[in-house]
């Protein structure tokens, strides 16, 4: 009589999570309204046929027909092509800014969980941009560093720099607390008294065992910091703080398009549609994800 | 507890200080000159004299000084005597705008009503529909109600207001004319039908305002409830033969207010702030416009008085918060 154990191949972890992601049914439909969202901005220009600075002023404010999908606006600029073009702008934005501010809150949770010298200065900054006034503060630094940025690496790059870097030191908060917490936790397990008691430095103790297990919340934060910066740029745009007129992102062309609601409604509401399926979409997958990296729920 | 409010005040200051001198600091770098408006012909002298009569002629730290000693004294005096009527207002200059060259606190208040309808009207339509919403899907989790809600409050959530701001005037001023584009704030309400005209020109930035703000407090409260659903108190008190009535709205609704309580006070700066772009949209005339507008004309004391009373909010309900919440729970302690 033997017992009959049929073990299982080694699977990675993320398979696992994988399952458990693919279970939301929400967060399922998102990833594949974002992928298609992504499609079309950055593959899209090159199968269209227009371009979408091309100005053909005899074809302008047009309906929706084959030549032109969305229709044209009144400088007889393809719509169809200026979404593409905005949506390359806006999901750029917003990942960068993501990656930025990740980055910077990651980076001052670590430090601020692993050294307790630095805690609590770090600590008293995180408080101290938590309480400052954020639109405003945005709307006054995109004033100011406009013109000086413009200068040095041309309007659309300076600009795109700017507004990504506002958007990465005002958003990274909530990220260095959630990671500061995590790691606090960590740090007093046995495994990271083991990685020490055999002088293993910090820097690698940081890097090989510390971050790996914050990666799920920084990850969940990832998401739904892209969804905010999304709308933070929007917001900077249809504000008029954000990129130049000539320069199509989704904010702009909602902001454009509310002058001519009455005529063409349109115009306002597809940027407006974009933006608003791509925040959902990713929130939906932000969703999933904490759900299917929490191991006490992927576990059941 | 009350050392402990004494020393998050007093922690406060410093704070607020710096908040002041970074927001001080990043409009002195700005490039927005407050007298590019003015006509070219000006002679340059005059023109520098025009631009000591602002006070942009000393050096940043004098005039940081003097703002500071005009925020924090004279312009506290001068509301002081405006609200209880004493004769305590200061002599002497006081914090100007640019734009108007009349008192940036008098400017203030006459914006804040509209703002105060507008906003924190939505702000307590949201708490009241979220609050209930939240209990009912939380009790029956997974059934259609909850689905539909946490769908709702998901594209709440997402949709940003200057999308839903021009659907819903899109849809219910242009197309079924039911209400105005342009919010008018010299209505006064003096008759029954000036009220339902006020009503109705508030309708559509309250609802755009109160979705989001429903969307927000709605997650916070449904998860709370589902915390406190699973635990034993709750079995203990269905043993004893309570009601389901009482163990719900009694025990687990007290319990769950706690935490929801907090993000509750935490949201109320956000009234004062975060209406900035439905303000812009339906043209309330509220101090998120004054701030816009403010930092389109360069108003150097404008942009930084508000920047700073906002600040002074997220500072103060921020402790709020956290002092309710150890009123609120007995198991929190921070002596």
């Amino acid at each position: 009589m033997t017992d009959t154990v049929t073990f299982r191949a080694p699977r990675n972890q993320w398979w696992d999570v994988w399952d458990q992601f693919k279970t939301h049914r929400g967060a399922l439909v998102g990833m594949v309204v974002f992928v298609a969202i992504v499609l079309f901005c950055f593959v899209g220009p090159w199968l269209w046929i227009h371009d979408a600075t091309f100005i053909n002023i005899r074809a302008r404010n047009q309906g929706a027909s084959f030549q032109y999908p969305m229709g044209t606006d009144q400088l007889g600029r393809d719509i169809f092509a200026r979404m593409m073009k905005g949506g390359q702008v806006s999901l750029a934005v917003g990942i960068v800014g993501m990656v930025l501010s990740i980055f910077i809150g990651t980076l001052i949770g670590v430090l601020a969980g692993y050294f307790r010298r630095v805690d609590g200065a770090l600590m008293r900054l995180t408080d101290l941009f938590l309480a400052l006034p954020l639109l405003p503060l945005l709307l006054v630094m995109s004033m100011l560093f406009r013109q000086p940025l413009s200068n040095i690496f041309g309007v659309e790059l300076g600009i795109f720099m700017l507004i990504v870097t506002a958007i990465g030191i005002t958003s990274w908060m909530r990220t260095a607390r959630v990671v500061r917490g995590d790691v606090l936790a960590l740090k007093e397990r046995e495994y990271v008294l083991a990685a020490r008691s055999i002088g293993t430095p910090p820097r690698r103790l940081i890097l090989r065992h510390i971050l790996p297990n914050v990666l799920s919340p920084v990850m969940v934060s990832a998401t739904l910091t892209i969804a905010t910066a999304i709308i933070t740029e929007s917001a900077l745009s249809f504000l008029g703080m954000g990129f130049p007129p000539d320069f199509p992102t989704w904010g702009r062309l909602v902001s454009d398009g509310i002058d001519y609601l009455q005529q063409y409604p349109s115009r306002a509401m597809l940027p407006g549609l974009f933006i608003s399926l791509t925040v959902l979409s990713v929130n939906y997958i932000g969703d999933g994800l904490r759900d299917a990296l929490d191991p006490r729920i992927r576990g059941r | 507890m009350f050392n402990y409010t004494l020393r998050r005040l007093l922690l406060a200051i410093p704070t607020l200080l710096f908040i002041a001198l970074v927001i001080f600091l990043l409009l002195e770098l700005s490039p927005g000159d407050p007298m590019s408006d003015m006509p070219l012909t000006i002679p340059p002298e005059v023109r520098q004299a025009m631009r000591e009569a602002l006070g942009l002629g000393e050096a940043w730290y004098i005039r940081f000084y003097k703002w500071l000693y005009l925020f924090a004294i004279v312009e506290p005096s001068h509301i002081l005597a405006g609200m209880t009527g004493w004769d305590i207002a200061m002599e002497g200059p006081r914090i100007l705008s640019f734009q108007t060259r009349s008192p940036v606190a008098d400017i203030i208040a006459q914006r804040m009503p509209q703002t105060l309808w507008v906003v924190g009207l939505s702000y307590v339509f949201g708490v009241l529909l979220a609050v209930p919403i939240g209990v009912y899907s939380a009790y029956r989790q997974y059934s259609w109600f909850d689905q539909t809600g946490a769908f709702v409050s998901m594209v709440g959530f997402s949709l940003p207001t200057f999308f839903t701001g021009p659907l819903l005037i899109l849809i219910f001023s242009i197309w079924l004319g039911w209400f105005p584009i342009i919010y008018d704030t010299t209505l006064v309400v003096d008759s029954w039908y000036d009220f339902f005209l006020q009503l109705r020109q508030m309708a559509m930035p309250v609802f755009v305002l109160t979705l989001y703000n429903v969307a927000q407090i709605n997650r916070f409260m449904r998860a709370s409830m589902l915390d406190n659903l699973t635990q034993d108190y709750v079995r203990t008190a269905r043993a004893k033969g309570l009601t389901e009535k009482v163990v719900v709205l009694v025990h687990v609704l007290r319990n769950s207010l706690i935490p929801v309580v907090t993000v509750i006070a935490l949201g109320i700066p956000a009234i004062f702030t975060g209406a900035i772009i439905t303000e812009q949209i339906f043209r309330v005339n509220g101090l998120g416009q004054l701030l816009i507008t403010a930092i389109y004309a360069s108003d150097i004391p404008m942009v930084l008085t508000l920047s700073v009373v906002f600040a002074i909010l997220i500072v103060l309900f921020n402790l709020i918060a956290d002092l309710l919440y150890a009123i609120l729970d007995p198991r929190i302690r921070y002596d």
